[in-house]
């Protein structure tokens, strides 16, 4: 019983997927020879496009089989309305859009919304109150005017088919306006301004870059330092396992390999408090020796670290750092780049 | 020296395009200048009219000269710019140029009826499209051709739209005045066709005006010719 199903089902699958195909084939076959394009746009009803549309092998066998088959209507352009479709029957007809034959007008209209309707296109609503209206144009010419009702409240100069006609010239009249702007913006795709570069007669000067104060600095640790506040316990006592002079080492050896860094970078790979303060102590030590510039490019913008410009004079005397460290720092003051001996900042340890 | 020449030389070395107002205080602040001569003195208040002119003259002289370039007014500031047929060579040096896609022909359209119609309601373009315009006003608000410019004085006071400066650089039009057609198009008279609008031979009936003078003929106890309009007025004649 279920074999018997699920062989049904695979049938039906089966079946409406060659179905499918003879549907595209005919369509093909149908346009081969017109070019039924279509643009992908917003606010178009339907659109085909059957260009690029090549059947498959094996339904091309099938093609002398389908041209027997009912014959399908396929020479849909892009309609972008009921207005839209209406010009373009007008045009089919070749007459002036005032003498147009409005009841066969509605006849073709209608049979369009059909074609639309086997396609099983969503007919938008404003192509069936098109319609009605012509629907209603028509019915109106089938009675004598005395035997028309008089809808009330209807003036009664007020002819539908001139409402409709009036409707239609003023619709044309934008859609050949829309058509002169299309040639406009395909001009100016080919008009180049003449822009001459920027006469420099004076030396640009860089863009200042803010300093940063000590209190940015600080701000900025702190924030760093949040993740650690929960994480320690505070009872326990370590032992010191960094020390401010290698941590200016590791710095200067980053910074004069690559010349910058930011400020979150010197901090990424800290694993405690104590090693997040004893590099921040680096840093403003290095700062204080004129060996690194903090700058700030944009207000709450990263802060950047880099070298300082070829320092204007190498700080003479180094002061005991004021900071509240465990280890003061030995002075780099002579030659930074070299290590330092770390013994020597040990032994000014208090 | 020239009026027409000193602009020419701002212009073929300005920045940006300049709008008259700005030429006018370039002139201005040459004059202020110490070491600046009578012709410059004399220009410190010159009226923008004149420059107008001036300018107008400088494009009538460039098109005659028939040259690779013209001077042209866009959105009201003036810059000199390629002819268009010289574009393949140009984008081949200096690349294309950097424009989002072309617009869709609904959005056109939309485009279209806004320019000529502003401001505008979005009802009333629809009325015109006989469309839904929701996605193409989006579309067109989206890339700043268009925008809200105020408020209908009817009920519900929608926003009216109309186009933006950016609408008419991205044309290369120089004011909603040099639209193509605009006097026709800002207020189409639609004028009524004389004969009737339709008359289908296969059709058993002709066209209701026609139909209209038929039943006042043959009807009893009237005096024979009358007129359309009396034939009218004869049905509530017959009720009494």
């Amino acid at each position: 019983m279920g074999i018997f199903r699920k062989l049904r089902n695979a049938g039906r699958v089966i079946l409406e997927m060659v179905n499918f195909y003879i549907a595209l084939a005919q369509v093909w076959q149908k346009n081969q020879n017109r070019a039924v394009t279509s643009q992908k746009t917003s606010g178009q009803y339907f659109s085909f496009s059957f260009r690029h549309c090549k059947p498959p092998a094996p339904v091309l066998e099938f093609s002398q089989f389908i041209q027997r088959m009912a014959e399908y209507k396929v020479q849909f352009e892009v309609f972008e309305g009921p207005l839209d479709l209406l010009l373009y029957l007008i045009k089919k007809e070749e007459v002036d859009i005032y003498e147009v034959n409005l009841t066969r007008l509605a006849t073709q209209f209608i049979e369009y919304i059909d074609l639309m309707r086997q396609f099983d296109l969503e007919i938008a609503g404003e192509f069936l109150v098109m319609a009605s209206t012509l629907m209603y144009i028509k019915s109106r010419e089938l009675l004598p005017v005395d035997q028309q009702v008089q809808v009330e409240g209807e003036e009664e100069g007020e002819d539908p088919r001139w409402e409709l006609i009036r409707q239609l010239v003023e619709y044309k009249k934008f859609k050949d306006a829309a058509a002169r702007l299309q040639v406009l913006e395909a001009e100016q795709e080919n008009i180049f301004p003449r822009l001459p570069g920027k006469l420099e007669f004076e030396s640009a000067a860089p863009p200042p870059r803010p300093d940063v104060s000590i209190f940015d600095l600080l701000n900025a640790v702190n924030g760093v330092l949040q993740r650690f506040t929960r994480r320690e316990d505070q009872g326990d006592i370590f032992e010191d396992k960094w020390i401010v002079s290698e941590k200016i080492e590791v710095i200067l050896r980053v910074i004069s390999g690559r010349g910058s860094m930011r400020f979150a970078e010197l901090f990424e790979r800290a694993a405690s408090r104590s090693e997040v303060v004893c590099t921040f102590l680096a840093l403003l030590e290095l700062i204080r020796l004129r060996q690194l510039v903090c700058s700030q490019p944009e207000a709450f913008g990263e802060i950047e670290i880099r070298l300082a410009a070829p320092p204007a004079e190498t700080p003479a005397t180094p002061e005991p750092a004021a900071a509240p460290a465990s280890e003061p720092v030995a002075a780099a003051e002579t030659n930074p780049q070299s290590a330092i001996p770390k013994s020597q900042s040990e032994s000014h340890g208090t | 020296m020239e009026l027409k020449l000193i602009l020419e030389s701002l212009l073929f070395s300005a920045q940006k395009p300049l709008s008259v107002k700005e030429l006018r205080d370039v002139l201005a602040a040459a004059a202020g200048h110490e070491a600046a001569d009578a012709t410059a003195k004399s220009l410190a208040r010159v009226k923008e009219s004149e420059l107008t002119a001036a300018l107008e003259q400088l494009v009538r002289e460039h098109e005659t000269a028939a040259r690779s370039y013209r001077l042209t007014c866009v959105a009201g500031s003036w810059q000199f710019v390629t002819q268009p047929e010289f574009g393949p060579w140009l984008r081949a040096l200096v690349g294309v140029k950097a424009r989002p896609p072309r617009l869709s022909l609904p959005a056109l359209e939309t485009l279209a009826i806004i320019s000529y119609r502003q401001p505008i309601t979005r009802a009333q373009i629809e009325q015109i499209r006989g469309v839904n315009v929701d996605a193409t006003m989006q579309t067109l608000m989206e890339r700043g051709l268009v925008g809200a410019v105020g408020r209908a004085e009817v009920v519900g006071r929608p926003p009216t739209y109309g186009t933006t400066a950016l609408f008419l650089e991205y044309f290369g039009l120089r004011g909603l005045e040099d639209l193509p057609a605009a006097d026709e198009l800002r207020r189409i008279v639609i004028e009524r066709p004389p004969a009737p609008v339709t008359a289908d031979p296969g059709l058993a009936t002709t066209a209701p005006e026609q139909l209209a003078l038929q039943p006042a003929a043959p009807q009893p106890g009237e005096s024979g010719n009358e007129s359309p309009v009396g034939a009218k007025d004869s049905s509530p004649g017959q009720a009494k």
